[in-house]
């Protein structure tokens, strides 16, 4: 995987002409139909739209989750959409990092065993894992939480360990597809302004999902999503790209 | 790589001890049975081999026939009381040649019948067996030679047919024939294989030929050789005598066996241990259940933890890594079973031995087959599960629920 060493000017992400279609036959449907969009490293993009005109679904692609029917992604200049599940796998795995609305963090399981897990599958050595991984907790002002099952931590809590165990790796992208779909507004403030943080700070470029103009207020650059189409896409004046 | 694979199967485990647990019960008991089956046998085997050696270890058993496999004999001509007397006379070396004849028959005594083994003997019997009576006496010459109506009894007998009464100076029935019992046998107790040694009545060989088998046959001839002579070389005498006296030709093979207690002891442990064997085999099928149990399991886990494969899968994990995620754990799994089935195993054969009086003899090599055993089965009934696993979509394993 030579991804890091793209040339300089090669977009992060870069969506070619995609669609992406269900089903087959008569019950076929389409969920994106022509999609081009071009993703900097270091942007923060809020995707909106309403519901069904196929969010969920270009972040998926994004997230190397799915493939597109028609049209390429690149992703540093790497067409996606010519790896195997394997090749999908490790992209996710060295580059992306995700936040789900509904959280996915592993029940039973504690807060730090969590963030571990992306570090698991890189291989890092025990000590060094657990190190990274409460810093990480520390990062999104959960230490004294670390041994805390997902069951005896609130919405924005577990959230937050959710945002923990997808920065823990320092991915190229943050992937977050509602993240404060189930969270109060105060709740989801704070969500927003530790994810503007990353991106100020540690340059991870974050694509997000989200329906509230509030939350999509704190993107640099909107891109609105209709029936399959990307409708609008709006640079915020004096936000550099 | 293989380490985080089994901490995370570890990890998994923890999360739910108790299903955990009743998932390889299975495998605990199966893993269990087999090891107390063979140890068990194992010690029944020495034990068997321990009491046939206590009868004397300068004893030799000559039947006609020959030999086919354990306690299998074909037809071959019966001895006469001839051929004890010529063994007697020629052969150097020898304490006792006891001829005998038995047969199967109910013994009656008043309203009271038993049925039980009738022998007949010489006098030799009782210095060849190393035994004697406890009550009343053994029979006298004349008795012997002229075949008279009399027997001795066992112990078990005794007890059958006269309760606490004294038996000796008695008349009990045998077929047509009265007979008096003029004496009772020390009691020998159960052999190991079960039967009753003091379930016997002894009469004079010719008294059994004359009135109860009608002919002059001798179906046994016990030989016990004197302090210090070497058995083998008292056997290969006889064999040789014997040989001469059938007419058998140079190059035939014998029609008559002459087993020493080695041997005896030899037939009888490779009889316990091919039970002993097949009771490991039916236990084994317990551990196949117990794999069954455990692929059942693992296939509800895998639809269960869909969604947790799906973020695994969203982290980064490839199918190779799914699958062996899933494997390990069945491994591991059903390898605690082996573990705790194999502690649980040899506390149980020992407090079984110990209360049926068996040796207790640690069989480290059935404990290791046991355990590879209890380890293959995670692989073999884990596979299925765990490329389930691996398969799914993580889109859709996401969205699961
Ligand atoms: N796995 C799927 N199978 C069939 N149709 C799907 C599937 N996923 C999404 N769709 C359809 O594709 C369209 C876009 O879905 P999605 O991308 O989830 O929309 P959004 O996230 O914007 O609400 C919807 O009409 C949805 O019903
Ligand atoms: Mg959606």
């Amino acid at each position: 995987m030579n991804a890091r060493q793209a040339p300089l000017d090669t977009p992060l992400i870069e969506l070619i002409n995609v669609t992406k279609s269900y089903g087959s036959g008569s019950a076929s449907m389409q969920a994106l139909r022509g999609v081009n969009l071009t993703i900097h490293a270091g942007e923060f993009v809020a995707i909106m739209g309403a519901s069904g005109s196929g969010k969920s679904t270009v972040m998926n692609l994004i997230g190397c989750l799915d493939t597109p029917t028609t049209g390429s992604y690149r992703f540093k200049g790497i067409a996606v959409e010519q790896l195997d599940r394997n090749q999908r796998a490790q992209l996710r795995r060295y580059e992306l990092g995700f936040v789900f609305q509904g959280f996915n963090l592993l029940s039973r399981t504690s807060a730090l065993e969590n963030v571990e897990l992306p570090l698991i599958y890189r291989g890092l050595p025990n000590a060094e894992r657990r190190q990274l991984a409460l810093n990480a907790l520390v990062t999104v002002g959960l230490q004294g939480w670390a041994n805390h099952t997902p069951s005896e931590l609130s919405g924005g809590q577990q959230q937050r360990v959710a945002i923990a165990r997808a920065i823990v790796t320092q991915p190229a992208v943050l992937l977050a597809d509602e993240p404060t779909g189930n969270l109060d507004s105060a709740r989801s403030i704070e969500v927003m302004e530790m994810i503007t943080r990353f991106n100020q700070e540690l340059g991870i470029t974050v694509v997000m999902v989200t329906h509230e103009p509030d939350m999509a207020a704190f993107a640099s650059r909107v891109v609105h999503f209709h029936d399959g189409l990307v409708a609008s896409d709006v640079q915020k004046p004096g936000a550099s790209s | 790589m293989i380490w985080n694979t089994i901490l995370l199967a570890l990890r998994e485990i923890r999360r739910n001890v108790l299903r955990s647990f009743l998932t390889v019960l299975g495998i605990v008991i199966g893993v269990a049975a087999v090891i107390i089956m063979v140890t068990l046998g194992g010690g029944v085997t020495v034990k068997v081999g321990d009491q046939i050696s206590s009868l004397g270890s300068n004893l030799l058993i000559i039947t006609p026939g020959k030999r086919m496999g354990p306690g299998q004999v074909s037809g071959a001509g019966p001895f006469k009381i001839d051929d004890a007397t010529t063994i007697a006379r020629e052969i150097p070396g020898l304490a006792a040649v006891a001829p005998m004849s038995s047969r199967a028959m109910t013994v009656v005594f008043g309203n009271q019948n038993w049925s039980t083994m009738v022998s007949g003997i010489t006098d030799e019997y009782f210095t060849a067996r190393n035994w004697a009576v406890q009550a009343g006496r053994q029979f006298n010459a004349s008795e012997l030679r002229s075949g008279a109506a009399v027997c001795i009894i066992g112990a078990t007998v005794q007890t059958k047919l006269f309760g606490n009464q004294t038996a000796v100076g008695q008349r009990i029935r045998l077929q047509k024939i009265a007979c008096e019992v003029i004496g009772v046998m020390d009691a020998k107790g159960q052999s190991t294989m079960g039967t009753d040694q003091d379930d016997l009545v002894l009469m004079p060989l010719r008294t059994f030929q004359r009135r109860i088998a009608g002919n002059t046959d001798v179906n046994m001839i016990q030989v016990s050789a004197q302090k210090g002579v070497s058995t083998e070389k008292v056997q290969r005498d006889i064999e040789r005598l014997l040989h001469e006296l059938r007419h058998i030709p140079a190059n035939s093979e014998n029609d008559f066996n002459v087993m020493d207690m080695k041997e005896i002891t030899k037939m009888l442990t490779n009889t316990t241990k091919v039970l002993t064997g097949l009771l490991g085999a039916v236990a084994a099928v317990s551990l196949l259940v117990g794999g069954i149990g455990i692929m059942n399991i693992m296939l509800v886990s895998v639809t269960e933890r869909t969604r947790e494969i799906g973020i695994r899968m969203a982290i980064g994990a490839m199918e190779r890594e799914v699958l062996l995620q899933f494997l390990v754990e069945a491994i591991v799994l059903s390898s605690f079973g082996g573990l705790i089935g194999i502690v649980l195993a040899l506390g149980g054969s020992f407090a079984i031995a110990s209360a049926l009086s068996v040796p207790f003899i640690f069989n480290a090599q059935i404990v290791l087959i046991a355990f590879l055993f209890s380890a293959a089965v995670g692989v073999i009934f884990g596979y299925f599960p765990a490329r389930k696993a691996a398969r799914l979509d993580p889109i859709e394993a996401l969205r699961h629920e």
